[in-house]
């Protein structure tokens, strides 16, 4: 029986880079032409001379792409290079058009940044060097390099199973994609447990999300995640030999391949065997890796500056000019959360963690008293979000306007309505999008909070019920229940219970109930 | 009408007045021009293709436009070439003809897009007739490395005309075309220049778009023009140079209007002769006489004549030798079988495909300069190949700045030689590299070189001088190539043997 992954760190230590490839889709076009960007379509057709690398045809360098890539240095704290240029990296295969692919080498864009990556307590379990009693702990990533290059087209094998290579009696190759401009982020070996990988990726997605670089899906690979992974015995220095896993589509199947190949590395060194270096493919159905190709046989991809471009110089002023577009950044943002809306750690995490809940929660609270911001977050956070989960929908296909929502926390704070009703109104917010307050109307949900009025048929009930008056004043404090009820029943259950409470805790001894 | 020989044997800029003032229609251009290559191009092969449809089309546009009374600057292009008859080296693609580089891999390799040079001087008013013979992939001097058997000087059968352009320079020398483009990555247009007696300049590096044109070196190749006369060659320049969107090497400085050299003062340039090139082994004391004499003219025409050193032009081919295989490794890597170009039959799987395609469709130079460039780029070599090559670069480049703070063009030889015979150097390759040697060092440094010719040597061969400057200085060269022209009176019309 293989162990879990809880027993093989107490002898184990993983360690863990990542390799990050997004494609740029803010540029709309490809990195050395002006063919169109998109998923899908008819294949080859949004091809042309240059990204097909027909005989003559020379690449231009797409100026925007480099910009997008020097943002995403800044806002990863990278260094930005002043003197930096592409390469050609020499290798042959039917799904690159020149058999080369421009990329750069010892003169990346970007270098020498990080990241800081917050781990929750169900994450805390991976790690052993960690305080278990704490709620969550932060952990710095580095990043390597951040650096441009070209995609490249797809494959696909006919004839074989699940278009796999093995068994395929031919290959069509479909160039729509080769060129489209990909940012390559490597990280440092610096992550240790499946959930720091995740998290980093995530808070990386959300990172080009903030910047606008890319759509970030990691379904259809608009953003890909390769793993170097390898153990060591724990409290070594030196590396393990690592294994490269591809073919992560999503978090979870970025957490879960990463766990499974720590457990599988773990028993082949406790079995006396070696851990190959190799590229292994996960496979997500039977939650395995399985052996893709072997890179024993080192590749030689024999780099030399690309010859058709010249290499670039970034001046004070370009760096400058592009670092002005950098937007508040996630960690601000959650920062300015807690700060600006009193709000608790925890509810900033998830308002921040995602940028249409973001923008939903602060299109609501423009305008809003401030001391509604936390119960706004609440309806978001808890209610909206719960809706959703439970209805299956995307935010920006809820009815309940971010207006509405807030309309529903003033009308709630004001003791228009009692909290519970609030509920009954958001549910059906939810289900017609109507305004909260002609769902109040119609239901005649209205509360009453007229102290006057109220005071009326709390006196006309006292006086119903003097042996009950009594038995409350000798110390049967249970009967307050008692006395609520009877309001709640004569005034339809609209009556504001804190007002009552109020007016009743006068009136049977001066003392408030609940209090 | 004087006879289709006698036309061609016209300047560009002759035959362009005779169409624009409506003395020749642009058709008649084109038909003296298909008699001519009829009449020669069995025993030059300067053509690997013909393209006379193309060229009747450009002409009957051109005529009708000239029948509606357009004139040059007003409805016709006014660069001076208007009903031109033009060709190209078979590595610029144009729509409607193939482009093979002479490799049997790309024989039946279509055309899908215009190279920008080409285009350009086409939209200036130019007939195109054909594409031209060259050495497989511009690997060569003596275009004895065609798929498609060799180019023959015209001046002598016997002789190969030069390369890698040998059909470039063959198809002007013997009157087949007024004006033909070249590529030279290390002497390819400036060699077969000297060998086949015409005009040929290599721009400086960047001055014209390489768009379109197959790479060999990226960091080294230039399209550049061959013409009878230095006015046909500055106006070819200006209408295929400037910044092209599709290259991002070419360059944004202004074209000059480069006629304004010619017939210019030349009182005052001052002219370096460079006289270590003169003394290097295997130098052919013509070719050496033949340098002196022009600059004893140039002195006698008023110009400050000097000498100057280029030591480290001594390390010009070693280092050539490194890029450029280096880059034409990458470069060729594309052919491969899989999208155009041979495929070779029963391949078992991808990589057998492309070793059998790339075996069947390469020559043994070609294969011999990717092995080459290959090695000299593999892990544990770069270092010692190419990134030493690359600096030798730089030191060569110093030279020439050197050379160029005191004066304004450099006078050498263009090749060692007058052209060689057929099969003299083909079984060995450092012979024949040697031939580039005077010329390496100038695609190296990135500057401008033009071969003139101006004399015949006693065995009835062109003789000629070149004439090197500064980057973008090609103004300087034209200068003293016209008086220089002017004082020669080089006659092509010499041409024996046709």
């Amino acid at each position: 029986m293989r162990k879990t992954l809880e027993e093989v760190i107490q002898t184990w230590e993983p360690v863990i880079g990542l390799e990050i490839h997004t494609e740029i889709t803010a540029t709309r076009t490809k990195m050395f032409c002006g063919c169109q960007i998109a998923h899908g379509g008819e294949p080859n057709t949004r091809v042309c001379p240059v990204c097909l690398g027909m005989p003559g045809a020379l690449p231009v360098p797409n100026e925007a792409a480099i910009e997008w890539t020097v943002l995403a240095g800044l806002a990863t704290d990278c260094e930005i290079e002043r003197v930096s240029q592409f390469h050609r990296k020499n290798y042959f295969y039917p799904d690159m058009p020149k058999n080369y692919q421009i990329s750069q080498y010892d003169r990346p864009f970007c270098k020498d940044g990080h990241l800081t990556i917050e781990v929750d307590k169900e994450g805390l379990a991976q790690r052993l060097d960690r305080d278990l009693q704490a709620e969550s702990y932060e952990t710095r990533i580095g990043i390597t390099r951040i650096h441009l290059e070209e995609d490249t087209g797809k494959m696909v094998h006919v004839g074989g199973s699940e278009g796999r290579i093995a068994g395929a009696t031919h290959s069509l190759v479909d160039y729509n994609r080769a060129g489209t401009p990909l940012m390559e982020l490597v990280s440092e070996p610096d992550i240790r447990t499946p959930e720091e990988a995740r998290r980093f990726v995530q808070k990386l997605r959300l990172i080009w999300l903030t910047l606008g670089i890319s759509d970030g899906n990691l379904e259809n690979g608009s953003m890909r995640v390769d793993a170097n992974i390898s153990l060591r015995p724990r409290g070594a220095t030196e590396l393990g030999t690592r294994a490269e896993v591809k073919n992560m589509n999503s978090f979870k199947a970025l957490h879960d391949a990463v766990a499974y190949e720590i457990t599988r590395q773990a028993e082949v060194l406790e079995e006396g065997g070696r851990v190959v270096q190799e590229t292994r493919h996960w496979d997500a159905g039977r939650k395995v890796t399985s052996s893709l190709r072997s890179k024993e046989e080192a590749n030689d991809y024999r780099y030399f500056p690309e010859p058709d471009m010249v290499p670039f110089e970034f001046s004070e002023e370009f760096i400058a000019g592009v670092a002005a577009r950098l937007p508040e950044l996630p960690d601000a943002r959650r920062r300015r959360f807690m700060s600006d809306y009193g709000l608790p750690a925890s509810d900033a995490t998830i308002l921040t963690s995602d940028l249409e809940l973001c923008a939903y929660y602060e299109a609501a609270a423009i305008g809003l008293d401030a001391e509604l911001a936390k119960p706004l977050a609440n309806l978001i956070v808890n209610d909206l979000v719960g809706a959703l989960n439970t209805r299956s929908e995307e935010l920006s296909e809820s009815q309940v306007s971010p207006q509405a929502a807030a309309e529903l926390v003033t009308l709630c704070d004001e003791g228009a309505i009692s909290g519970k009703q609030a509920k009954e109104v958001f549910a059906e917010m939810v289900e017609t999008g109507a305004d909260p307050a002609a769902i109040i109307e119609r239901k005649g949900l209205k509360q009453v909070s007229d102290s006057a009025e109220l005071a009326g048929i709390i006196d006309g009930i006292l006086a119903a019920n003097p042996d009950k008056v009594e038995g409350y004043r000798a110390g049967k404090t249970g009967l307050m229940g008692f006395f609520v009820g009877q309001v709640m029943r004569q005034t339809g259950g609209q009556a504001n219970p804190q007002v009552v409470n109020e007016l009743l805790g006068e009136r049977l001894g001066g003392e408030r109930l609940g209090a | 009408m004087m006879d289709a020989r006698e036309l061609l044997f016209l300047p560009a800029t002759g035959i362009s007045a005779l169409v624009t003032s409506r003395e020749l229609s642009a058709r008649e251009v084109v038909d003296a021009a298909c008699a001519n290559i009829d009449a020669c191009d069995e025993r030059v092969h300067a053509f690997n293709q013909r393209s006379q449809d193309l060229a009747y089309t450009a002409a009957d546009a051109l005529d009708a436009k000239l029948a509606a009374g357009a004139t040059p600057g007003d409805g016709l292009p006014d660069s001076g070439l208007v009903g031109a008859p033009v060709a190209f080296k078979d590595n610029m693609n144009l729509l409607g003809t193939r482009t093979t580089c002479s490799s049997r891999i790309l024989s039946n390799y279509e055309s899908v897009y215009d190279c920008t040079a080409v285009r350009r001087l086409l939209d200036a008013g130019t007939l195109p007739l054909g594409k031209l013979n060259m050495d497989e992939f511009a690997f060569g001097s003596s275009t004895e490395n065609s798929a498609f058997g060799p180019t023959h000087n015209p001046w002598d059968l016997q002789r190969v005309p030069g390369g890698s352009s040998g059909g470039s320079a063959a198809a002007v020398a013997a009157g087949m075309a007024s004006i033909t483009l070249g590529s030279d990555t290390g002497g390819s247009i400036r060699q077969p220049g000297a060998c086949c007696g015409v005009v040929a300049l290599k721009p400086t590096y960047g001055r014209v778009s390489r768009y379109g044109c197959v790479a060999f070196a990226s960091s080294l190749d230039q399209i550049g023009p061959f013409a009878h006369t230095v006015r046909d060659a500055a106006l070819a320049l200006r209408a295929i140079a400037g910044k092209d969107a599709f290259d991002a090497t070419s360059v944004d400085t202004p074209v000059p209007d480069y006629t304004q050299a010619l017939g210019a003062d030349t009182a005052g340039l001052r002219v370096a002769v460079a006289t270590d090139f003169l003394e290097l082994d295997g130098v052919d004391p013509e070719v050496k006489a033949a340098v002196l004499d022009a600059a004893e003219r140039l002195d006698a025409l008023g110009a400050e004549v000097g000498e100057c050193a280029l030591p480290s032009t001594q390390y010009g081919l070693s280092a050539y030798y490194i890029v450029a295989p280096a880059e034409a490794s990458g470069n060729l890597a594309r052919f491969d079988g899989i999208r155009y170009g041979l495929r070779a039959e029963d391949a078992t799987d991808v990589l057998d495909l492309y070793m059998r395609s790339r075996a069947e469709g390469f020559g043994p130079e070609t294969i011999r300069r990717v092995m080459i460039g290959t090695y000299a780029l593999s892990a544990g070599y770069y270092d010692a190949y190419y990134a030493q090559a690359q600096k030798a670069r730089t030191v060569i480049k110093a030279d020439f700045d050197r050379v160029f703070a005191d004066f304004d063009l450099i006078l050498a030889p263009t090749a060692p030689t007058p052209a060689f015979k057929l099969g003299e150097k083909t079984a060995d390759p450092l012979s024949m590299y040697l031939s580039d040697v005077f010329t390496i060092p100038v695609n190296l440094a990135g500057n401008t070189g033009l071969h003139l010719p101006t004399k015949l040597s006693s065995a009835g061969l062109p003789l000629g001088v070149q004439l090197i400057a500064n980057h973008f200085d090609e103004a300087n060269i034209f200068r003293a190539a016209a008086a220089l022209e002017a004082d020669y009176r080089f006659d092509h019309r010499s041409v024996a043997g046709l």
